[in-house]
């Protein structure tokens, strides 16, 4: 019962909260204003539903991870929903691609989906009578399943007093399930454009970019842990080194590309050096204004960079014949994902290497760090220097692949979505990387279809996965080393 | 083949057009400096309650561009409905601000318990990443729920005959904002350094667990800052928006850039220094607006920026504070 | 262990059948989506549906709305249905190849957009290569019709060239010898200012006080109004849209600076007028001929008005006018074949909320014909 009152109070709070800007809409124009009534009562139901489905959604996951009793309320409130979606899809009428209902269950029950195979640990196993588990939550159940095959011969350690691991890190850490997998992805990654129509490919062109740009940052800010707001910069100096190199000199894309990383590394040198002392949110806003000087200076500097009208006709990458667009593209997606296994191979090179692990240390303790004898002056340059020079090689293939850039794509907002991929998917974590880049630019593109929602529900989700997963989706695991004391004493004697 | 060859600057250089004409002249320097100090207040208005929720908790909370935003819609509705029910501008301008501080003050609290206080003990850049989905979320519930489209917003700030003479360097809004950005400042300071929810603040910032073993409500003193910043963005929204004349949903974001800025330059956490930030700020744009070109005015402001970090990194008023081992 | 065994041959199955299910519903929208069905005609209108330009972009969709509510309504082109199809670009050039490209496979007949010429410029070779002809009510860079590079883009709003032009030339009408060219440094306002700023120094009667950009957004343009006074300039040109426009009028206006201001289709809007108020009186800005005596131009409004209770937005008209265009260029090619329809376009005369116009080789509109307002009395006066 108090619970009721609780969830009522709070739907009227929100009724309260909106009240203003949803239900009455001034247009001081034309001196018009409109009372939407309505707004305020879809606004307290759609609370007190969201409540409901909060507190059923708490009781299941508290009921399978210790034998509670069944709560028949929330089973019912959690089960109708997807059943419900079920039986709209066998009836709908199939003229309009994207209904009200199916908005409703990505907007309500996909992130349910999301945050139980997140969060779901591992021990956890399913039983019989949790028959509603399986119908509710398939994708924990799914990896579940296909861990079983592997689980005699990779076991994984669960080690006192470290985070426990999710389902997903327990896969990705069981490299014999992974291998498969791998191989499965790549086979489908080489084949993707093959299947699928222009618009797929070209998104997932766009897709690498974000991650290349994120595995970039992720040197800067997940492992050494430097907050950096003006990321963006070194992806336009990338992207206009190429366009007006070959703008002037008509230099081909294959040429430019070392070029393009070598300014980038250079440019993050030239930030790096002064902003060694600063710490924090200082270095956030001094970074954040280089970022800004250079899209000002691209902005402004017309007889160099042509303005904000653009610099256009950029040469795509040269190939023996002549291509269609269609066929560049699906070039351009090859180019891209070379590169991308080789940024995720030498990525995951450096995180391992002494560098790597001086990074590490600088993040988590920079006297410490320096007492250990790392140079920090050389170890921060080195992370401004090499997380800049991914941002310097896409900025080449961006500029190739849409062949017209203006300072429009190296805003604010960019540096802001790189720093969101990076951190949302889990920071210093590669596969975090790659999850970040996939819910945050290739799922609003996917979700072109919900048009006008898709950046309010962009935002909210942002706010969910930050409050439910603060350390990301996919966080890293550091290397633990066991002391096993006995052991060790058995080495000395 | 299209490439335009007509976008040549003025000097042909990143800097063109330097402006010689009637530069030196004392009138141009004081019309500048007038000039600068309406933009640098209405920095330090929005950044006054910027530094303190920065403050407490260390968060960039780039939600508070909105807060102000959604301050500056709520007083144009509250102000469109009274306006046909014919009230006198006076009334509407109290109305209107105690309305705009009520609903932002809510918004601000709300937000604080969704987004930022479940995370408290999460990561560093957790909560940043919250913040900027609540900003982006913000912008587009307005931008849903209201228009899209630029709004002219009511005039609500009458003209005092006494401000006739001095009209080509203040007007009588600009007045309002230097006058209630003071009035802001100082009342700010005396309310942290004297009251005990001050003086709690001031304890929770310096110090979380060792406010809260001494007996201070941690959650309920940061719950009190969001609500008074919100209620200052409000205030701010309002005046700032009467004076422009214009609002629309993404009139919060740049403003809140701004103020972060300002707030970083004077240092974090510090009232003053909130003040001077935002005034350095407004005044550096005015100058090179003057004397060299509003093309690079924001580049300058920038540069000083960098400048002011590199020599002192913890802004201009803001504590040296040693790392603790 | 057996039991474990079969539980997960069963979570298989049910994430199996739910995918099905899932699988079966894309699928159902690949074909809706792939090939149109025969009988009904996709309008795609890309354009920014979000972010800070926003508002020059959702009107053009308004706009196409209601023109497609029209048509249906009498029946279609050539007896087939018009659907709407809007892809937001957030103005940017990597989000307009994507918008583009979503566009073709959902199988767009005509484009009407994109509504940046930078996201414009981006998208343009996409269509160009797969035979879509794009009409733009905005995008006003010069090049895009004059380098020939893209023969099947068209525009009902005049290029900053002619724009800039007309501005010039009036200001040298109202006996001003020295201009103060300011622009709001993005790529519609920078276009026209750059081409008056040219203009100004080509006459060696005229010269050049000041040329600037302020920055959009700014909370406050003293500064840059205090430099227009102090350069000495007799008028001042303006590239860019209302909102700064209002905002550096009410500041010249409060600090006694009465020269006139001169600008373009884009503070051409009535919103200026109501932004700025007052201090709008006196103010010079072009825009297409013959607006309110013109039947569909009230049609258009009316529309606006009955279906969304507001005054219509920026470009609101131009867009209106060029999916009158597009469509009727359809319906007079008897189908949606590339060349009939080009042909059509450049051809055959359409009755619009701007004028009567037809298209050029190039793609620009012809008998869109520009001329100078003057604010009197809050009302925007076509100046003869």
């Amino acid at each position: 019962m108090q619970q009721i009152i609780r969830a009522l109070l709070v739907s009227l709070w929100f009724m309260f909260l909106t009240f203003p800007i949803l239900v009455i809409k001034v247009d001081t124009i034309n001196d018009i204003i409109v009372w939407r009534w309505m707004n305020a009562l879809y606004i307290g139901a759609g609370v007190l539903l969201l409540q409901a489905l909060w507190h059923a959604w708490k009781h299941v996951h508290a009921l399978r991870k210790e034998d509670r009793d069944r709560d028949a309320v929330a089973w019912a409130v959690l089960v109708c929903l997807p059943v419900l979606w079920l039986a709209w899809i066998a009836t709908r009428n199939t003229d309009k691609p994207l209904h009200v209902a199916d908005k409703v269950f990505m907007i309500l029950v996909a992130p349910l989906w999301l945050v139980d195979f997140l969060r779901s640990p591992q021990d956890r196993q399913p039983d019989w009578h949790d028959w509603p588990c399986m119908i509710l939550f398939p994708p924990s159940l799914l990896v579940r399943a296909y861990l079983g095959l592997f689980r005699a011969r990779g076991e994984a350690v669960s080690i006192p007093g470290v985070e426990h691991p999710n389902l997903l890190q327990t896969m990705l850490e069981n490299q014999k399930a992974m291998r498969p997998l791998y191989l499965l992805l790549l086979v489908l990654a080489v084949c993707y454009p093959q299947m699928v129509e222009f618009y797929q490919t070209n998104i997932m062109v766009n897709f690498m970019i974000w991650i290349v740009l994120g595995l970039g940052l992720n040197i800067v800010i997940g492992l050494a842990g430097l907050l950096d707001l003006g990321f963006v910069a070194f992806y336009a100096v990338g992207a206009y080194a190429y366009a007006l190199l070959n703008h002037h000199f008509g230099l081909s894309f294959w040429y430019v590309l070392p070029i393009g990383m070598v300014f980038g590394a250079v440019c993050g040198l030239l930030l790096g050096y002064p902003v060694l002392r600063l710490r924090g949110d200082y270095l956030a806003i001094v970074t954040l204004g280089f970022g800004e000087i250079i899209r000002l200076v691209l902005e402004n500097w017309s007889s160099f960079t042509h303005g904000p009208s653009g610099i256009s006709n950029i040469d795509r990458p040269p190939f023996v014949t002549d291509l269609s667009i269609m066929q560049a593209t699906e070039y351009m997606y090859y180019i891209m994902l070379g590169l991308l296994l080789m940024t995720i191979f030498v990525v995951t090179r450096l995180k391992n290497s002494r560098i790597g692990r001086a990074w590490l240390a600088l993040k988590e303790d920079e006297i410490a760090c320096q007492a250990m004898g790392i140079d920090k002056t050389k170890t921060k340059l080195t992370a401004f220097a090499l997380g800049a020079t991914w941002a310097g090689l896409v900025g080449v293939v961006f500029a190739a692949k849409t062949t017209f850039i203006n300072p429009m794509s190296f805003t604010l907002m960019e540096s802001i979505i790189i720093l969101s991929i990076v951190v949302v998917g889990g920071m210093g974590s590669i596969p975090g990387v790659i999850t970040g880049a996939l819910v945050l630019i290739l799922v609003p593109e996917w979700l072109r279809g919900v048009e006008e929602y898709r950046m309010l529900a962009f935002g909210a989700f942002m706010v969910m996965v930050m409050v439910f997963r603060p350390q990301g989706l996919v966080s890293a695991r550091r290397k633990v080393y066991q002391y096993d004391k006995a052991k060790a004493v058995n080495a000395h004697e | 083949m299209g490439r335009p060859d007509w976008s040549q600057g003025a000097g042909g250089g990143p800097f063109p057009g330097i402006y010689f004409k009637r530069v030196g002249t004392m009138d141009y320097f004081l019309e500048l400096f007038f000039g600068g100090l309406t933009r640098g207040s209405i920095y330090a208005l929005i950044a006054l309650g910027y530094t303190m929720v920065y403050g407490i908790i260390e968060l960039i909370n780039f939600a508070h561009g909105e807060i102000y935003m959604i301050g500056a819609f709520t007083g144009l509705i509250v102000a469109g409905v009274l306006g046909t029910l014919g009230f006198p501008m006076l009334g509407i301008l109290f109305v209107a601000l105690a309305c705009a501080v009520i609903w932002s003050a809510a918004y601000g609290y709300t937000v604080e318990k969704i987004a930022y206080k479940p995370l408290r003990n999460a990561p560093r850049l957790s909560p940043l990443i919250s913040a900027i989905g609540m900003s982006i979320f913000l912008q587009n519930y307005v931008l849903l729920a209201q228009t899209s489209d630029f709004l002219p917003f009511p005039k609500l700030t009458p003209d005092f005959a006494f401000m006739e003479p001095l009209r080509s360097f203040v007007s009588t809004s600009e007045l309002f904002i230097i006058g209630s950005t003071l009035l802001v400042c100082v009342a700010l300071t005396l309310f942290i350094k004297y009251t005990r929810l001050g003086k709690a603040m001031r304890a929770t910032a310096q110090n979380r667990k060792m406010a809260m073993l001494v007996g201070v409500k941690v959650d309920k003193v940061i719950s009190a800052t969001f609500v008074i910043g919100s209620a200052l963005a409000a205030v701010g929204g309002v005046l700032i928006a009467s004076h422009i004349g214009q609002i629309n949903f993404y009139f919060g974001f740049i403003a809140g850039v701004k103020a972060f800025t300002a707030a970083v330059l004077g240092g974090i956490g510090s009232v003053p220094g909130a003040m001077l930030g935002g005034l350095i700020l407004g005044w550096t744009e005015a100058f090179a607006t003057g004397y060299v070109s509003s093309d690079y005015e924001d580049v300058f402001a920038f540069a000083l920026l960098v400048l002011i970090l590199i020599f002192r990194p913890e802004g201009i008023l803001g504590k040296d504070s040693t790392q603790k081992v | 262990m057996k039991a474990r065994w079969m539980l997960n041959v069963l979570a298989v199955l049910v994430v199996a059948v739910l995918a099905a299910g899932c699988g079966g519903e894309s699928k159902e929208e690949a074909s809706s989506g792939g090939e149109a069905p025969q009988g009904e005609i996709i309008l795609g209108v890309p354009g920014a549906h979000s972010g800070d330009l926003a508002s020059y972009g959702l009107p053009t969709v308004n706009a196409a709305e209601l023109v497609v509510e029209k048509i249906n309504a009498e029946g279609g082109v050539l007896g087939r249905t018009v659907r709407v199809v809007a892809q937001d670009d957030e103005c940017k050039p990597e989000k307009a190849t994507n918008a583009a490209t979503k566009l073709l496979s959902e199988g767009v007949h005509v484009v009407l957009g994109h509504i940046c010429s930078g996201a414009t410029k981006a998208a343009l070779p996409i269509y160009t290569e797969t035979r879509i002809v794009c009409m733009s009510p905005s995008a006003t860079n010069p090049p895009l019709t004059q380098s020939g590079d893209y023969p099947n883009f068209f525009r009902t709003i005049a290029a900053d060239d002619a724009q800039a032009r007309l501005g010039v030339d009036f200001a040298k009408q109202l006996g001003l010898k020295s201009i103060a060219v300011i622009h709001d440094k993005g790529d519609y306002g920078k276009g026209f200012a750059t081409f008056a700023r040219d203009f100004v120094e080509a006459d060696p009667e005229l010269s050049v006080a000041l040329f600037e950009g302020v920055t959009p957004g700014a909370v406050d343009y003293s500064a840059v109004v205090q430099k227009i006074k102090n350069s000495g300039a007799e008028g001042v040109i303006f590239g860019g849209y209302h909102p700064e426009a209002s905002k550096i009028v009410s500041q010249m206006r409060k600090k006694d600076l009465d020269i006139p201001f001169i600008s373009d289709d884009g503070v051409k809007d009535d919103t200026f007028i109501k932004v700025a108020g007052e201090y709008a009186e006196g103010v010079y800005a072009s825009g297409p001929r013959d607006f309110s005596s013109n039947p569909l131009y009230h049609v258009a409004l009316e529309a606006h008005k009955a279906k969304f209770g507001t005054d219509p937005g920026a470009f609101y008209y131009e867009a209106y006018s060029a999916a009158l265009a597009l469509l009727n260029a359809i319906e007079k090619a008897g189908s949606t074949d590339y060349d009939a329809v080009v042909n059509a376009l450049r051809t055959e005369d359409v009755d619009t909320p701007v004028g009567k116009i037809k298209f050029d080789a190039k793609g620009d509109a012809e008998g869109v014909g520009f001329s100078m307002y003057q604010v009197q009395d809050g009302q925007y006066v076509e100046l003869k």
